[in-house]
């Protein structure tokens, strides 16, 4: 996670100790039904929204992390239970198609479900 | 039940088996609709309880994201829900009976894509008419019930060994 937080400029919201864990696989979305659907476990969460909402859905299905994409930051709520959860928070000012295409360029792998 | 029959959606379960099986612990907890603030917390402590069981990783993550896809349906559609979570030997299961506007047509709502979500809903993140059928897939066994103008019943269980087949 360390090398995403290099590669997009970002800033990390909360969990700067997890940073050393290995990102599997990205998965890119608004609609939490996605991921909830059709994201592996040990993926990337890369999303616009910053509610609480989003961090149930990384956590209930094992994400790694969350990276909140053109500037937004995560809702007190959501930082707090990321925190209790411990999950990480990436921010980045980069657009949701920007940092895909920069991961995508550097190796990383969609995330799906087998 | 002849499986060549037409089935009443409304009232039949999808699958009808039933796990059995001595409970070893349940809780229950009370949702309540349009609460989007705790949307989430049940499935949340659902997952911790089965962390400190020892439950497998995968069976976890699985019945978390039925548990979860449950709860926002509840928060989303009706006025409050029981959800009962029982540990069972070998799996887990669980029941969430809501009261609420019901659904008229199950077979309709079963499929993926179809949703009666208002925009505030899909702006949420939620709403896209993947959640029950997101259940059922999650799970290894999977029943729902239903009567308009009075609630949903839906109840699933997720087997510990999950190469075991099931509702998917």
């Amino acid at each position: 996670m360390r090398t995403v937080v290099g590669l997009l400029d970002c800033e990390v919201a909360c969990g700067q100790e997890a940073l050393e864990t290995p990102v599997g696989a990205c998965f890119a979305a608004d609609l939490m039904s996605d991921v909830l659907a059709f994201s592996s476990s040990d993926a990337l969460l890369i999303t616009g929204l910053t509610s609480v909402q989003s961090v149930h859905t990384a956590h209930v299905a094992d994400c790694v992390g969350i990276l909140f994409v053109s500037g937004k930051h995560p809702s007190p709520e959501a930082l707090q239970l990321a925190r209790d959860v411990s999950i990480p928070l990436l921010t980045t000012t980069h657009s949701m198609f920007e940092a895909c295409g920069i991961l995508s360029r550097n190796g990383l792998v969609g995330s799906a479900r087998s | 039940m002849n499986p060549d029959e037409p089935t009443t959606p409304r009232d039949e379960p999808l699958e009808p088996r039933t796990i059995e099986g001595e409970v070893l612990y349940k809780e229950t907890f009370r949702i309540v609709g349009n609460d989007f603030e705790h949307g989430g917390e049940a499935a949340a402590r659902v997952k911790a309880i089965l962390k400190q069981l020892g439950f497998p990783t995968d069976a976890i993550r699985r019945l978390s994201i039925a548990n979860f896809e449950a709860e926002m349906n509840v928060i989303m559609y009706a006025d409050e829900a029981e959800m009962e979570f029982a540990v069972l030997p070998d799996a887990v299961r669980v029941t969430f009976a809501d009261r609420g506007p019901g659904i008229p047509d199950i077979e309709w709502a079963m499929q993926e894509g179809n949703s009666t979500a208002t925009p505030e809903m899909r702006a949420r993140g939620f709403g896209a008419g993947l959640g029950l059928p997101n259940i059922k897939r999650n799970s290894d066994e999977f029943s729902i019930s239903s009567a308009v103008k009075v609630g949903t019943t839906i109840r699933y269980v997720v087997y510990a060994n999950s190469g075991s087949g099931g509702a998917r």
